[in-house]
């Protein structure tokens, strides 16, 4: 592959409840967002990837925007929509096809949205039934479970909550704003145990839209963040996904996640330890958690006196979910990987006003490292550098 | 009690899997064979749903709902099945030993205490 992919324009609609206004809405309001950071027009745009899970096909946003005549291919790749976009466009523009190419998602999921069915995922309806189709109780599994194993305390779950919710209250942005403490959050209503209420995601509603472009169009522009490497991945044999009957193989749980990590990082020549900010999947805090070790940040166990010592706050030597993450933005599922994508591209400008990292005293972050994982088993990473 | 589990077992690699399956997850063959599965196990992870699941599609037991523990049972075949455990104190399931107890309508296994607890009651 030749040819280098730069970031030069990001954008996101509001996030949260927006009565009124539909997904579509939001994909619209992101694009302007990132064709305006980029300083483009729709019409410059030469190829578009994106999607939703269930707010409506991307390909029909041309209605509104122009109708240009370009390329537009529908993504639907669960937590991975924007990412897989993401990819496509990336792989567009190093083809040669197009100098200039958009990535979008977005979503506007009801309250209490998520009602998996048993038949489309290729189970009998008794598992319905029987109360076994509540995807909260995987990630309650998995987590009591690495927790045990690795020695991390209950409380430390609650201080991964608490950080997101700092942090949404310094993004303008944000959907949750009021910070919550962690005596407060570990004291909620237990959902599956481990695993309180204020430790979730909630379904969501927003819009994300990324604007990549080839070397000769991005040389000169002082705000363009290269994209050093991405990776998407499905799962390998013996993983543990929501909704298995069962999980196959002997001995630990393979991990998507670590995967498409070290996939990423390969391609970008960049190791863990040089990534200066992160957004790692955090559909409940125990998700950040275990991603800071299946994406290569630490070994397992690890996390618990990291996150004690402030390791991933804003001020830390690596901050995650800088943003808030999921659980202070909610969970517009097509949204979300380019949500964080945003994120990383915001740091590394300098441009995050009260949430922006610094390292050391003074400089900007340099690289950064977004992570999304979702249903049945898929990742998306990837490294950005200024 | 005369009853197990059906699984499958891959003729080319001898992957066990649950339920049985068209196409073997570890090496992609296509020639399975059916297994009974062992009935005894370990618990290997679980939680506890606090609360009543969405209804429908639940159907809530008569006398209502109460927490229940739901995790995998890692079976001597090495496959982890997804089963509702019965047992009289949460906090002790982690590791514990368990037998199964109904196949339908999904796996259920159940701890020593509570199947003591349950002759008792039944
Ligand atoms: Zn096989």
């Amino acid at each position: 592959m030749s040819g280098d992919v730069s970031i030069i324009g990001a954008g996101l609609s509001k996030f949260g409840r927006q009565p009124g206004r539909t997904g579509r809405d939001l994909a619209l309001e992101a694009i302007a967002a990132a064709l305006a950071d980029a300083g483009l027009a729709w019409p410059d745009v030469q190829v578009a990837f994106g999607g939703s899970d269930g707010s409506g096909l991307a390909d029909t946003l041309v209605a509104d925007l122009g109708l240009t005549g370009i390329p537009f291919t529908n993504v639907k790749n669960g937590c991975a929509t924007g990412g897989s976009a993401l990819m496509s466009a990336m792989n567009a523009i190093r083809s040669g096809a197009a100098e200039i190419a958009l990535a979008v998602g977005f979503d506007k999921h009801p309250r209490g949205a998520f009602d998996p069915r048993p038949e489309d995922w290729g189970l009998p309806a008794a598992y319905g039934e029987a109360g076994l189709m509540v995807t909260t109780q995987f990630f309650g599994i998995k987590i009591a479970r690495y927790l045990r194993e690795h020695g991390i305390s209950e409380r430390t779950l609650a201080l991964v909550a608490e950080k997101a919710y700092r942090n949404g209250s310094l993004n303008p942005n944000a959907w949750r704003r009021e910070p919550i403490s962690a005596d407060e959050i570990a004291a909620a209503d237990m959902v599956n145990d481990p695993l309180t209420r204020f430790m979730f995601c909630s379904p969501g509603e927003g819009g994300a839209a990324i604007v990549l472009a080839s070397e000769s169009v991005a040389a000169g522009n002082g705000r363009a963040v290269r994209v050093l490497g991405a990776a998407t991945r499905t799962r390998r044999f013996g993983s543990f996904e929501v909704f298995s009957p069962s999980i196959q193989g002997s001995g630990r749980p393979s991990s998507v996640s670590s995967d498409a990590a070290a996939a990423a990082f390969a391609a970008a020549g960049v190791t863990p330890d040089e990534v200066d900010v992160a957004q790692l999947q955090d559909t409940e805090s125990g998700a950040e958690i275990m991603h800071l070790a299946e994406c290569g940040f630490c070994k397992d166990g690890e996390q618990e006196a990291m996150i004690a010592a402030g390791e991933t706050e804003i001020g830390g030597r690596l901050p995650v979910n800088t943003d808030g993450g999921c659980i202070a933005n909610g969970e517009p599922i097509g949204a979300s990987g380019l949500r964080q994508v945003h994120e990383i591209v915001t740091q590394l400008r300098g441009e995050a006003g009260d949430r922006q990292v610094r390292r050391g005293h003074s400089a900007d972050p340099r690289v950064g490292f977004t992570h999304v994982y979702g249903a049945p088993g898929i990742s998306a990473c990837t490294v950005l550098a200024v | 009690m005369g009853r197990s589990l059906t699984g499958s077992r891959c003729r080319n690699c001898g992957n066990v899997a649950f339920p049985p399956a068209r196409g073997c997850q570890s090496c992609g063959g296509s020639d399975q064979e059916t297994l009974e599965l062992g009935t005894c196990g370990t618990v290997w992870g679980f939680t506890v749903q606090r609360f009543a699941p969405k209804s429908p599609p639940y159907v809530v037991p008569e006398g209502g709902f109460v927490p229940f523990a739901v995790g995998y049972v890692e079976l001597p075949e090495g496959v982890k099945v997804e089963a509702v455990l019965d047992c009289t104190d949460f906090a002790r399931l982690d590791g514990a030993e368990v037998t199964l107890v109904a196949t339908e309508p999904v796996p259920r296994f159940a701890t020593d205490a509570a199947l003591v607890s349950e002759g008792a009651t039944s």
